[in-house]
């Protein structure tokens, strides 16, 4: 069975339809990545997934319509990272962590030992239980990255759906938390789902990748069959190049003749 | 390696110890001053005295014990009851609406009691239903009137029920309800000092039995705000992600500020619109301690009682034997020492 099923799957917001009828099925333990321009839908069709947006047609976590679940049941089946998530000011890494494991506790009840575990268990995971006291809006880019990871890694979900996991880092930053990503999922045996602007990387995270554009699947499968110059330059802008090196695909935009001042 | 939770992220036991020790020290000094002075040591003697079974000799006369038991203990008591109440549920505001300038008055509990308590005093002077007086009862019913149009008002925009246009709503009807108390207060400008001299506040009382009726509604609302401490730490991630955590933020709101209005409308019922204490007190712990709601939730309520019992001493004995309006003795003392603890923190209210 597949970790999440989309069929047909519909968002309107606003009256304003943002993604119509998208279907992809996703493998128990593999990594698809959502590319796509600017307000192409990536964000919507995570949210709609994740949970905090209505939907027509049919979504199923493992199995279960996401509708039927109630939210602390879908909180114990998906963890979600937003595209910027809030870091409040003062609060310490740990507790930050620990937010993870609050669909683990009754509403009134306090966190048992092994809620603490999980919590190790995750800074560890990530290389920062050195952080565990520090203020979770003071750290660099790439160290919150870990800290989010770390929440929905204690949160113990079968499934991540994160939304632009990379977005402000710098390439050593991002290919290092991509490769974590990577490690986590084999080795908990993890559903990832993630939009994601870089389509190199994509190429190389990504088992299967879904192209969106206006809303609507262009096209999805394997990143080779996906990513060519034909369905690309169709999609973002005409001047897109496909190179391969060493047997991976890589993506650019070149600069073509004669704009502004190139010589 | 690690095990158990680091300690800077824990409520550290000096913290409450300190707070119970601060509010143990007030309480005794309360007990002792005024137009007759009894010694600490009395005090605590005579207490010790009280209890069943122990026994021993009380030191005071009955004079003085009657000073110390009827007259200011009742009134102490109230002190800590209405002080805790509006400091947790100020706490409780700030949590629910991520918001630091939210107090206990935001949604209109304050300006529906003050127009509560302003129909009570000038068309039902002296009224009573038996032995009951009503201005408490209109002031309650005007606090959760007021909060509950805001709530009505708030979810019935089409546009989004979020905290904002809660917030709004309440704005709304704060000035709405506010216009017309003035407006009936200008109109009948006989009983003008009497509803002046309620809004401000004070906690004269007419002995154990407000303290008894008021207890209850504390206790219960407190312990309701304490136990949800952890979720209002939960929710300061804001609410989409707090709703991918497992929690529902309408329903945890409606909970929480329905608890904290509730113990609101009954503290104010009997002591007025006493101000600053909901804002004050949870940053002034915030600032000396932590920014979790685990750590703040329970040193506001401990601070909050200690605070407003010793403005209570200002109020009383500064003039005496004149009294001073406490809330004008909460703010005068409150702002200086709250702007010691702003300049002196490294700003850590987001």
């Amino acid at each position: 069975m597949s970790a999440i099923a989309v069929s047909q799957v519909s968002v309107e917001i606003a009256g304003k339809p943002i993604i119509s009828e998208v279907s992809m099925d996703i493998e128990a333990g593999s990594w698809v990545g959502i590319v796509g321009p600017n307000g192409a839908g990536k964000t919507t069709l995570l949210r709609a997934v994740a949970g905090d947006l209505g939907y027509q047609g049919s979504i199923k976590i493992d199995g279960v319509e996401r509708h039927a679940m109630d939210t602390k049941t879908r909180a114990l089946a998906l963890a979600y990272v937003p595209q910027r998530p809030a870091y409040p000011e003062g609060m310490a890494v740990f507790d930050y962590v620990l937010l993870g494991r609050t669909p683990h506790m009754g509403p009134l009840a306090a966190e048992r030992s092994e809620d603490i575990a999980a919590v190790w268990d995750a800074l560890r995971a990530l290389s920062i239980a050195e952080f565990a006291e520090r203020d979770v809006s003071s750290l660099s880019g790439g160290e919150t990255q870990r800290v989010s990871l770390a929440r929905v890694l204690s949160q113990g979900t079968a499934v991540l759906v994160l939304d632009e996991a990379t977005a402000s880092l710098d390439l050593a930053a991002q290919h290092e938390v991509l490769e974590l990503i990577d490690e986590i999922r084999l080795e908990r045996s993890i559903t990832v789902l993630s939009a994601i602007h870089d389509l190199t990387a994509a190429a190389q995270f990504c088992k299967t990748v879904l192209l969106l554009d206006n809303g609507k699947v262009v096209a999805q499968g394997l990143a080779s069959s996906v990513f060519t110059e034909e369905i690309l330059r169709d999609v973002f802008e005409p001047t897109i190049r496909v190179v391969e090196i060493d047997g991976n695909q890589v993506v650019v935009s070149l600069r073509s003749e004669g704009s502004a001042d190139a010589k | 390696m690690n095990a158990g939770r680091p300690t800077s992220t824990q409520t550290r036991w000096w913290w409450i110890a300190g707070a119970f020790g601060i509010t143990s020290i007030v309480v005794l000094v309360a007990a002792g001053v005024g137009a007759v002075e009894i010694a600490p040591r009395d005090i605590f003697a005579s207490a010790w005295s009280r209890i069943p079974l122990v026994g021993g000799d009380s030191p005071l006369n009955p004079r003085d014990d009657a000073i110390v038991w009827q007259i200011r203990m009742p009134r102490i008591a109230l002190g800590l009851l209405v002080g805790s109440m509006l400091s947790i549920a100020g706490t409780a505001y700030q949590g629910v609406f991520r918001n630091p300038l939210a107090d206990p008055y935001l949604l209109g509990a304050g300006a529906g009691a003050g127009l509560g308590a302003t129909i009570a005093i000038v068309y039902l002077p002296r009224a009573s239903i038996g032995f009951v007086d009503l201005l408490p009862i209109a002031a309650f019913v005007g606090a959760i009137v007021g909060v509950s149009l805001a709530y009505l008002l708030g979810y019935t925009v089409r546009s989004g029920r979020t905290s904002v246009t809660l917030i709004l709503a309440g704005v709304a009807i704060a000035a709405f309800l506010t216009a017309v108390q003035t407006f009936i207060q200008q109109r009948e400008t006989e009983s003008l000092r009497e509803v002046y001299g309620w809004i401000l506040g004070s906690l004269n009382t007419a002995g154990w039995s407000d303290v008894t009726l008021v207890a209850p509604y504390v206790l219960v609302c407190s312990g309701v705000i304490f136990g949800y401490r952890r979720l209002l730490d939960v929710l300061s991630v804001g609410e989409a992600e707090a709703a991918t955590l497992g929690v529902e933020p309408r329903k945890l709101r409606l909970v929480v500020i329905g608890f904290a209005t509730l113990g609101t409308a009954a503290v104010v019922a009997v002591s007025g619109l006493i101000g600053f204490v909901g804002i004050i007190i949870p940053h002034t712990v915030r600032l000396l301690t932590s920014t979790s709601y685990r750590v703040i939730v329970p040193l506001s309520f401990l601070l909050g009682g200690a605070f407003l019992v010793f403005a209570d001493i200002i109020a009383r004995t500064a003039q005496a034997p004149a009294e001073i309006p406490i809330g004008v003795v909460t703010a005068l003392i409150g702002a200086p020492f709250f702007a010691v603890v702003l300049r002196r923190s490294k700003g850590i209210v987001s």
